[in-house]
């Protein structure tokens, strides 16, 4: 259990700041004139993000054609791309959520970022199961509205049906669950804004908070109740997804251990990006005293926890496929390895397995290039264990006549680039325009600490 | 141009297989040649202006472009020949023909609406030799005689989708 | 087959006006016979009706165009079937059109015609994309420039009437099957007594009928009866493939091969050939050989077997153990084995063969002979290039063909078109030909023009016009008759009035109808010959030395998708992957693994390829199974003046390929340009990496276990987590396809394309793997890559009972159906593509462009009214035709609700097969002929394990091998 305040690199909160100072360095970076530096930032990530539309609407205007996709490689970049931004998406409500509920204080000056972050990967993930069906203008057709038209129901024996319902709750409950806890610092915001225009938008948003006991009291229920509901979507969102591969009967998919193996392998890549990040914005505004070392060692941890897990899982793929002696399985699992896409097997293995064992060393730990560098290195793995699974499972599957490859062109290039585009630029937006760290609970944990 | 099913079928109560010929026989119900106006109109009305454009085609050959009411999308392929067989009325689509001047589409022709009898035929089934008959009233309950005929000509309208969409 | 309800329509108004309005109206105002509502055609026709444009809405606001007059007889909307012939090199094979509303739509075998026996083969498949190509020359040419038939009315006759007793009039044709031309061939002759007329064909078979005149003094037909042979050798002869003259040869091949209980027998097949054939994959036993040894082992085969030479011709070694085994087999089989030599082997070689088959005691049994229904005569040209040579040739006519692109390259036909003062050009397209000729006269499709021809057993045949000649275009018989000044020039008359000469006068008119009906006319079938083999000279022959052989021999060979070239311009030629190489959209300089490793080549590598100080560069292909030592070049490609589609396609071959009285492989030289070339093929992967997928047994295994096929393949628990369905009520369709049967023609892959409007996406699809076909013919190579053996299986949805695919649409667009059948239902599919993921057969296509866009209106008339055109963005598979059943089903329902005939319901796959290896049915009725299929001990389900359940089995390959060969294969 970690103290507050204590030696530096033990800190949860260094300097003993006061409470007023804790306000004024957050919402500071929001009412502080607009860095140069910020808007460079922007126009970089906004002009992605126009090629992340332009490549969609050349995609819907010619079809899927664009992409490499083939017969017999039906999904590539569209669905890696997908699981991998839901991965990402995973960090924010583990650490709002799970860390809550086990009272990891430590979770308090980085989880507001970190559900952020869950929001806009969600956002991005949602952009592919849209746009990677062949005729995206029917795409609505995947959700259960009654039709009478046509009196159809989607077919509720489909993995992809349950992805649709599974991530929409996951979307929501992360959003409400993000926007309650700010309310509090929503306020505050409003109470210190200058222009009556902030005034009145933090005003609305804020939705009349007075810090009155009885809201104080109701916050904490709701809280709490979110947090609740939400834990067990942490595990059941990646579960899901998985199964769109599990329930399938392609060697390579066709497995049983994808589930704890995909909310694993996607708390890793969460806390991956949470850590790239991190590192980078408390350098830009200064928050070295609200996150302190004490917060990037404990999620380096995690990522260690976690990468072992996923290293274990890869093994046991082989094991039982060698074991279960199938041997459409078996070649499955040694083309993944040795195969055309043999490349992606080992590029994976090295950045999800290798790397992060350094993270057994304190001083690795506690290194913020090492750890920028290592977090960068994981998300990479990250997205190549998804297109390993997908790409080298299909492309050789049961009849050697049907036998394909793939080879990504300029708009499966580009069209992730954008995604990237999407996800820093909304990211810019939030640290821009709301308070990157959660005061009130920093303020209360320090309240707590000091009796005050 | 203008013609009314109400004068024709109706007043001077011409069947309806006079003019569409294939409905018994093809999935096409066909849209008669100028040849079979031609058949009374030599005679009846020989002169009138109305029907210059039907003189004028059955003369050169060239088409009276008629306008399409009743439309299904191209994956759809509906058969009249099979319908009609069955005892399913010409009226069950399209409505009371022999009382509309200008012929409008009644039923939605929607999905939904086609499988609310594929998979309940009964109350819309006839005995076949009177599908024409669009003011046929049942003396008995529809159902009754709906079930009957099933029964005997062993109708069971398809209900997969390879029987519409092919 | 309703064309007996409909013939007579036909033929009374043969000569109506109404009937001549009639098909004058079938283009462009198509729409005005047509009365119903068949969307898509709609469109098109609302489009030639001027509302252009309206292609593109959804939902355009259509007119419905009633014909003026009705025609009698004919219910719109109700397809009609008419009986006619399509000619290859002069010989005829019998069709069944399916027409709607006056478009033909797809093409069928005549079952009443002795040479297709109701099969068709991929070229008369794809004739109906042919029919419909808006690269066809639409008008006369002079000098190249566009003309006019009038022009033309007025030059012909003033030009003829100078030609005097036909000084340096030349005449070219292709090969005369049609009794009506060769009359008329004659007509001209005797007005222009000093004129020449000469038959060629680039894959002419001069060397078979110089080979009769040797051994029996006259040019004579072989009439195979392979349904009679229980030992065959071939010589180089494909004749299960591109060499096969009739259909009916492999129908009765396959039905040799078809084997129902271990008590039965089968054939056995030896093939001797150079690259890898059809006919080879079929072999019992194949020995590759370079083109000059294969006559060293007719010589040593005809010693062996006693017939002259005492010493052997070969070393002692494999070949020749090889030789005397297969002797010996032959001669404990007289009178029931057939020796047979190809077009590419010399004369000698076919004299021989015509000797050995003598001496075996088969003429008469397993073959007989006949008068050659056509004869070509390829070094005329030789005569000609003289005559033009010297200046004395006036007047050149070329009656179809494109000489200047396919003549023997040492004969340089150009320089004779260009020293012609007058050349006129009869053609399909604006080809290399017509460029340099100073008149083009397009030529009438075969579907749209009066004709007639003969078959391979001289059986005759007329051939009727589907509908009036779409861009104009005159038969070879019209032009003939107009050169010969005959007073009838119309190719209806010209054909009626020659057959009804030759029938009793009260007869003439039933006779005719009946001819038109049946599609072949009674008792014109050729009378066998007896004739004397010329012993002496052969024995002459076997003493003359054999050419040495050269360290690398050349062959050409026949396209499957181009032929000799002509069908370069058809696209779903072009796309179906050739049967041995799967490539598409190229030919390929093929050579064996051990000579690409001597050269240093690679697949795709480029390559100039030398002789006879010509040059061309093609790129190498390695085909396991080839001779080493040679290279096999794919003619017809490599087309520059052509439609949009075969131009600049491939590389063409024919510069290489030299005239003379014997084919001679010399004189080679390949060397490496150290450049690649991208080829698109559409298998990959040619090993089953020891799966269970094709399973093969000798015949004697196969005879001391019958169940070999369960044991080979894992066993196959039945157990489901899904409440599983009872298929016991009504129909539950299924199908079986004997392995041991296939030959792996393309035939059912583009009788399925035509059926099921199923579109071409091109090279560079291809290349991304993206073709679209439904059915696939996988080829699977079995032992070492030197010499391996080919095994074929046909893979389309396999309809599975237990469907992967179902299960995980998310939008329920493929449902299974009370009779067991996987629908696809397109307009519910948004295209996530689980599906095809799902499927272990990967026999789902996916629409990943808009492949239908862009088409030119004409070409849409080819489609199937009676199946959706797909857009892009959604999945698509073979379905069993369930539109074929849907018919018959509604069609047995009116004629007073009786029950479905076993048989009666074919797939298109099922219809075309030449070798009966497909069979479609109901799995309820025990009787039906699929049912006792699947109680063949052979019968095995394609990865079964997975519990799929599929409907469609597979009967295991058998192969008969001569237990004397042990091991020598691989030699």
């Amino acid at each position: 259990m970690a103290t507050v305040f204590s030696s530096p690199e033990s800190a949860l909160v260094l300097g003993r700041p006061s409470l007023a100072e804790v306000t004024r360095t957050v919402a500071g970076i929001v009412e502080r004139r607009t860095p140069r530096a910020w808007w460079v930032a922007f126009a970089l990530t906004g002009s992605l993000t126009l090629v992340l539309l332009a490549m969609l609407g050349y995609l819907v205007s010619t079809g899927i054609g664009v992409w490499g996709n083939n017969s017999p490689v039906g999904w590539a970049f569209d669905i890696t791309n997908f699981v991998f931004w839901i991965g990402i998406g995973h960090a924010g409500t583990l650490i709002s959520a799970i860390l809550y509920l086990f009272r990891q204080r430590w979770r308090t000056s980085i989880n507001r970022f970190a559900e952020a972050m869950t929001l806009f990967a969600v956002a991005c993930a949602a952009i592919f199961p849209m746009f990677h069906v062949g005729r995206p203008w029917r795409a609505y057709w995947l959700f259960p509205a009654p039709n009478a038209w046509l009196g159809l129901w989607p077919n509720f024996r489909s993995p992809l049906i349950w992805d649709v319902f599974a991530v929409s709750t996951y979307g929501t409950v992360s959003l409400l669950f993000w926007y309650v806890g700010l309310i509090p610092d929503l306020a505050t915001l409003r109470d210190r804004a200058q222009s009556r225009a902030r005034q009145v938008i933090y005003g609305v948003l804020s939705l009349g908070w007075r810090g009155s006991a009885r809201h104080w009291n109701h916050y904490e229920m709701a809280y709490l109740l979110l947090a609740g509901l939400s834990t067990p979507l942490v595990l059941s969102v990646h579960s899901i997804v998985s199964f769109d591969f599990a329930v399938s009967l392609l060697p390579g998919w066709h497995t049983t251990i994808f589930p704890p193996y995909f909310v694993a392998g996607a708390i890793f890549s969460g806390f991956a990006m949470v850590v790239t990040l991190m590192v980078v914005a408390r350098q830009a505004f200064g928050l070295q005293h609200l996150v302190t070392m004490k917060h990037l060692e404990n999620m380096n941890k995690v990522m260690l926890a976690t990468g072992l897990i996923v290293g274990y899982a890869y093994g046991v793929e082989f094991f039982i496929a060698w074991y279960s002696g199938n041997p459409y399985e078996r070649f499955a699992f040694v083309n993944r390895a040795l195969g055309p896409y043999g490349w992606a097997y080992w590029i994976m293995v090295a950045a999800n397995v290798l790397a992060p064992q350094c993270f057994w060393f304190r001083r690795v730990r506690t290194s913020l290039p090492a750890m920028f560098l290592i977090s960068i290195l994981v998300n990479l793995g990250m997205w190549f264990e998804r297109f390993v699974i997908i790409v080298s499972s299909l492309h050789r599957d049961f009849l050697p006549s049907a036998w394909g490859m793939f080879r990504p062109t300029w708009v499966d290039l580009l069209t992730l680039a954008g995604s990237f585009g999407l996800f820093l630029t909304l990211f810019l937006l939030f640290v821009r325009f709301l308070p990157l760290i959660s005061m009130s609970e920093v303020k209360g944990m320090m309240a707590a600490r000091e009796g005050v | 141009m203008p013609y009314s099913h109400k004068l024709h079928a109706g007043n001077l109560g011409i069947d309806c297989r006079y003019c569409h010929t294939g409905v018994e026989q093809s999935a096409q119900a066909g849209v008669p040649a100028a040849e079979i106006c031609m058949n009374c109109h030599a005679r009846v009305r020989s002169q009138s202006p109305l029907l210059a454009k039907v003189r004028e085609s059955y003369q050169s050959g060239r088409p009276v472009p008629w306008v399409r009411i009743h439309r299904l999308p191209d994956y759809v392929h509906f058969n009249h020949q099979a319908h009609v067989l069955a005892g399913v009325s010409c009226a069950a689509c399209h409505g009371r023909v022999d009382q509309m001047a200008e012929v409008r589409q009644v039923a939605p022709l929607s999905m939904a609406w086609c499988l609310d009898c594929h998979r309940d035929p009964a109350p819309y089934l006839r005995p076949p030799e009177l599908v024409t008959r669009l003011d046929w009233q049942p003396e008995r309950d529809p159902r009754e005689i709906g079930s009957e005929l099933m029964a005997a000509r062993g109708i069971r309208p398809p209900l997969q989708c390879s029987g519409c969409h092919r | 087959m309703n064309g007996r309800r409909y013939w007579r329509s036909l033929g009374q108004r043969q000569d109506s006006p109404e009937f001549r309005q009639w098909l004058e109206r079938e283009f462009p105002q198509l729409a005005s016979e047509w009365t119903g509502s068949r969307r898509t055609l709609l469109r098109l026709m609302a489009a030639s009706f001027g509302l252009a444009g309206l292609t593109a809405c959804r939902r355009p606001a259509e007119r419905i165009l009633p014909a003026g007059r009705g025609i009698e007889g004919y219910v719109p909307g109700r397809p009609l079937y008419y009986a006619t012939i399509m000619t290859l090199s002069g010989l005829a094979t019998g069709l069944l059109v399916e027409t709607h509303e006056g478009r033909p739509t797809k093409i069928e075998g005549n079952p009443e015609h002795p040479s297709s026996r109701g099969a068709a083969t991929a070229f008369a498949q794809a004739a109906i994309l042919g029919l419909y190509d808006p690269d066809r020359s639409r008008s006369v040419l002079r000098q190249g420039r566009r003309s006019s038939w009038e022009e033309l009315a007025g030059f012909l006759p003033s030009h003829f009437r100078a030609a005097g007793r036909g000084e340096g009039l030349w005449v070219v044709s292709s090969a005369i099957g049609s009794p009506t031309l060769a009359r008329l061939k004659a007509l001209l002759l005797e007005k222009y007594p000093r004129a020449r007329w000469i038959e060629y064909e680039p894959l002419g078979r001069e060397q078979e009928w110089e080979g009769s005149r040797l051994a029996f003094g006259r040019a004579l037909q072989p009439q195979l009866r392979l349904d009679q042979a229980e030992v065959i050798l071939s010589l180089d002869a494909d004749f299960l493939g591109l060499d096969c003259l009739a259909p009916a040869w492999i129908q009765d091949f396959a039905r040799r091969r078809r084997i129902s209980s271990p008590g039965g027998g089968m054939n056995r097949l030896y093939v001797v050939e150079t690259a890898y054939s059809l006919t080879g994959a079929m072999a019992d036993h194949r020995r590759r050989a370079r083109p000059s040894e294969i006559p060293a082992l007719a010589q040593e085969l005809a010693r062996a077997l006693g017939l002259a030479g005492e010493l052997p011709v070969l070393q002692p070694g494999p070949p020749r153990t090889w030789a005397e085994a297969v002797a010996r087999d032959l001669r404990r089989h007289p009178g029931r084995c057939l020796v047979l030599a190809g077009p590419r082997q010399p004369a000698a070689v076919h004299a021989l063969v015509h000797w050995i088959n003598h001496a075996l005691g088969n003429v008469g049994r397993t073959v007989h002979y006949t008068e050659p229904p056509v004869q070509t005569q390829a070094e005329g040209l030789r005569d000609l290039a003289a005559e033009a040579a010297s200046g004395g040739l006036r007047t050149l006519v070329i009656l179809g063909g494109n000489p200047v692109y396919d003549a023997p390259a040492d004969l340089d036909f150009s320089t004779v078109m260009r020293k012609a003062p007058v050349s006129i050009h009869l053609g399909p397209e604006a080809d290399e030909t017509a460029a340099l000729a100073s008149w083009h006269v397009p030529e009438a499709h075969f579907l749209e023009s009066w004709g007639d021809g003969r078959a391979l057993d001289g059986t005759a045949s007329i051939q009727q016009p589907l509908i009036e000649p779409l861009f104009g275009g005159k038969t070879a018989g019209e032009l003939a008759a107009w050169i010969a000044g005959h007073p009838r020039q119309r190719a209806y008359d010209l054909v009626r009035d020659y057959w009804t000469a030759r029938w009793p006068k009260g007869d003439a008119e039933r006779l005719w109808q009946r001819s038109l009906h049946d599609g072949v006319i009674p008792e014109t079938a050729f009378p066998a010959v007896r004739p004397v083999l010329d012993e002496p000279r052969l024995r002459a022959l076997l003493a003359a030395p054999l050419p040495a052989g050269e360290e690398l021999e050349v062959t050409f060979l026949p396209s499957a998708s181009t032929y000799d070239g002509r069908f370069a311009n058809n696209g779903w030629l072009q796309e179906a992957p050739e049967p041995i190489t799967k490539l598409t959209w190229d030919n390929a300089a093929l050579i064996s693994p051990a000579t690409a490793r001597r050269l240093g080549l690679e697949a795709g590598d480029l390559a100039a390829l030398e002789r006879a100080g010509r040059r061309i560069v093609m790129p190498v292909w390695i085909q396991p199974g080839h001779a080493d030592g040679a290279v096999s070049l794919t003619l017809g490609y490599g087309r520059l003046r052509c439609g949009r589609v075969g131009r600049g396609i491939g590389h063409n071959a024919y510069p290489l390929r030299l005239g003379g009285p014997s084919p001679h492989p010399a004189g080679l030289r390949l060397s490496k340009l150290g450049r690649k070339y991208p080829l698109a093929v559409t298998q990959e992967h040619h090993s089953m990496e020891g799966r269970p997928l094709v399973r093969e047994a000798t015949l004697d295994e196969f005879r001391r276990n019958p169940d070999f096929t369960a044991r080979e393949g894992p066993k196959v628990e039945r157990f489901s987590l899904f409440r599983e369905h009872a298929y016991t009520q009504g129909h539950q369709w299924g199908m079986a396809v004997d392995l041991n049967a296939c030959i792996g023609c393309n035939a059912c892959l583009l009788a399925c394309q035509a059926e099921n409007n199923i579109p071409i996406v091109g090279k560079e699809q291809v290349r991304r793997g993206r073709e679209m076909h439904w059915i696939r013919l996988d080829r699977y190579y079995a032992g070492g890559e030197d010499d391996p053996q080919v095994v074929w299986q046909p893979v389309a949805c396999q309809q599975c009972e237990m469907a992967p695919c179902e299960t995980v649409c998310p939008v329920a667009a493929t449902n299974h159906s009370p009779e067991g059948l996987n629908d696809m239902t397109y307009n519910r599919c948004i295209g996530t593509r689980y599906c095809a993921n799902n499927c272990p057969y990967k026999v789902r296509r996916f629409n990943f462009l808009d492949y239908h866009k862009g088409l030119e209106e004409i070409h849409k008339m080819a489609y199937n009214p009676d199946v959706t055109v797909r857009m892009r963005g959604v999945m698509e598979k073979c379905t069993y035709c369930v539109q074929r059943i849907e018919e018959k089903r509604i069609q047995a329902k009116a004629e007073g609700r009786r029950p479905l005939r076993d048989g009666e319901i074919l797939t298109a796959c099922q219809q075309t097969c030449p070798a009966e290896a497909i069979v479609f049915g109901d799995l309820n009725d025990p009787e039906s002929r699929v049912s006792r299929l699947k109680r063949d001990p052979r019968n095995y389900s394609l990865l079964g394990e997975l519990n799929t359940r599929p409907r469609t089995s597979y009967l295991a390959k058998l192969r008969n091998p001569n237990p004397e060969l042990e091991g020598l294969e691989s030699s």
